[in-house]
């Protein structure tokens, strides 16, 4: 940024000291639900849709529509942070939890890479999706979850930034080595804790 | 929201490229690797703005340009496209 | 400050504010100069860049509104209720206060003379800003290209360069503007009252064997309606050249 050029007045958006706990370094608070995508949204019809649990295990998954509606599901209700700097707060999602999707599968998986219509993906460690940290969630705010926000399910995993909420995911891969996703590549960080403002490789 | 809001032409994503080629590559004409058509780069479909730029093409939705802004960083990944044709100025 | 490093790559650079204009309730035009212009084409934009005391940056594209003429640049901003950059610009902004900006770009949605025609323009609210260009551009050379203008606005009070235009048909036959008003008209008005469609393109628009060049700006539903309606009414896609600008038209 070099040039040392301040607009006068210019003061970005205002801050929020009072939020401090709640709301990560360097995020606004907003009513809305901005939607972010690489591509154009999928519509996989929900008879065509599976969702399956593949690699580096011995039992791999796979649920048509009815059979995943049917599992154990939970409602939870969640902040959510995007890397663009926007937060949401209480947001409330219905959805099957990775620990029963993984549920028994052995756990020497180091890595799980989530796979998406259209050609998404990212990446997380095993440990970051399991003890009650993710679900699959194919409903928001009470509604069947709209295509453009990831429906009929997207990955939702609140603890990272909001990129790791893969929309549209149709595959859960197990891997022994981590394996960076589509914007991982491109120099988003790897891991992408918001607390710790790890927006960026090398943050 | 509409879908068809989500998308913008990739004229949009000029100011971007223009951190990576020192001619206005939004007249220069990309093949997709994906399907072999060949679109101005100011035509193919622009995505994710607010991270970067996915630029993709019309025809099969592959990515032929995809930039990011990464702090003080930018990164550019052309895997998806075959050949670019630059007019030659003048 | 140059406006090329030595690698040829487009740099920021600082632009001189001369004056502020209001075009309606919402929009105003930032009359800038610009040291080292190098000129543009009538179409393209400029990347504009906020920095605050503490370093944080927000960065907008605005379309260049004017005719080449010299240092002098011009960009019409729409104020956005819950922007962040656009309340900035069409508030705060005002004479001798510097803008940074990059520029231009985007010689893809671009027209010259040279181009020919006819034209046909079709702007849904701020998407008339580059096509204004254009319209300047051709005016500014006495260029008599056959071109109409079909221009979608929210209302009479909220028509940009309303009256610059009218200016312009009064003394150019061959300058034709139609506008469309689709929330609300002024008492009398016997004009278009809402959203294009392809009824009102076949009675406006040049038909298909007249092979005019034609350009859409607005909103992204407005240009991909208006776009796909052109091709199904038989003109050709390769002479229709479309800038989405996003959900909020800019």
């Amino acid at each position: 940024m070099g040039n040392g050029f301040v607009s006068r007045a210019f003061r970005g958006r205002r801050r929020y000291p009072e939020l401090a706990g709640r709301l990560p370094p360097g995020q606004y608070p907003t009513p809305d639900f901005p939607i972010l995508s690489a591509g154009p949204t999928p519509r996989t019809p929900l008879d065509r849709w599976d969702l399956r649990v593949t690699g580096e295990t011995d039992q791999p998954r796979r649920w048509l529509w009815e059979e995943f509606l049917a599992l154990p599901r939970e409602t939870f209700t969640v902040d959510i942070h995007c890397v663009t700097k926007w937060s949401k707060f209480d947001t409330e999602w219905e959805g099957v939890s990775l620990d029963t999707l993984l549920d028994g599968l052995d756990d020497s998986a180091s890595y799980l890479i989530a796979h998406c219509d259209g050609g998404y993906t990212t990446n997380l460690p095993l440990e970051d999706v399991t003890g009650g940290k993710a679900w699959i969630a194919f409903a928001f705010d009470g509604e069947p979850l709209a295509a453009e926000h990831g429906g009929p399910a997207r990955l939702l995993i609140p603890h990272l930034y909001f990129w790791k909420s893969a929309k549209w995911v149709r595959r859960l891969e197990l891997a022994d080595d981590d394996r960076p996703g589509f914007w991982e590549e491109l120099g988003y960080h790897n891991y992408g804790d918001p607390w710790l403002e790890q927006r960026y490789q090398g943050d | 929201m509409d879908d068809a809001d989500l998308r913008l032409d990739g004229n949009a994503a000029a100011g971007q490229l223009a951190e990576f080629f020192a001619f206005d590559v939004t007249v220069a004409e990309a093949t997709c690797d994906g399907c072999g058509e060949a679109a101005a780069v100011g035509t193919l479909a622009a995505y994710g703005l607010a991270m970067g730029v996915i630029l993709r093409c019309p025809h099969c939705d592959t990515a032929l340009i995809r930039v990011s802004r990464v702090g003080h960083g930018q990164w550019l990944d052309l895997r998806g496209m075959r050949v670019l044709r630059v007019p030659v100025a003048g | 400050m140059a406006g090329t490093t030595l690698s040829g790559r487009l740099s920021w650079r600082l632009a001189d504010v001369v004056e502020t204009v209001v075009e309606t309730p919402r929009t105003k035009t930032l009359v800038l100069s610009v040291p080292g212009w190098e000129g543009h084409r009538a179409g393209q934009h400029v990347d504009v860049r906020l920095t605050a005391e503490d370093g944080y940056q927000a960065q907008r594209s605005y379309s260049i509104a004017s005719a080449p003429d010299g240092e002098r640049i011009e960009l019409t901003v729409e104020r956005l209720a819950d922007g962040e950059v656009s309340p900035y610009l069409a508030d705060e902004l005002r004479a001798r206060d510097k803008l940074e900006l990059r520029g231009p770009v985007g010689g893809y949605f671009t027209w010259e003379i040279a181009d020919g025609g006819p034209l046909l323009l079709i702007a849904g609210g701020s998407g008339i800003a580059p096509l204004m260009a254009m319209i300047r551009h051709r005016a500014a050379t006495g260029s008599s290209v056959p071109t109409r203008l079909l221009f979608s606005s929210r209302s009479w009070e909220e028509i940009i360069y309303r009256d610059a235009l009218a200016r312009l048909a009064a003394t150019d036959g061959a300058l034709q503007v139609t506008h469309t008003l689709t929330r609300s008209q002024p008492s009398g008005w016997d004009g278009y009252r809402r959203r294009i469609d392809e009824a009102m393109l076949v009675e406006v628009a040049a038909p298909p064997s007249a092979h005019p060049l034609t350009y859409v700006c607005g909103p992204t539903r407005l240009v991909e309606e208006v776009a796909s309606t052109l091709v199904a009414l038989g003109y050709d896609p390769a002479r229709i050249k479309t800038e989405r600008f996003g959900p909020t038209g800019g």
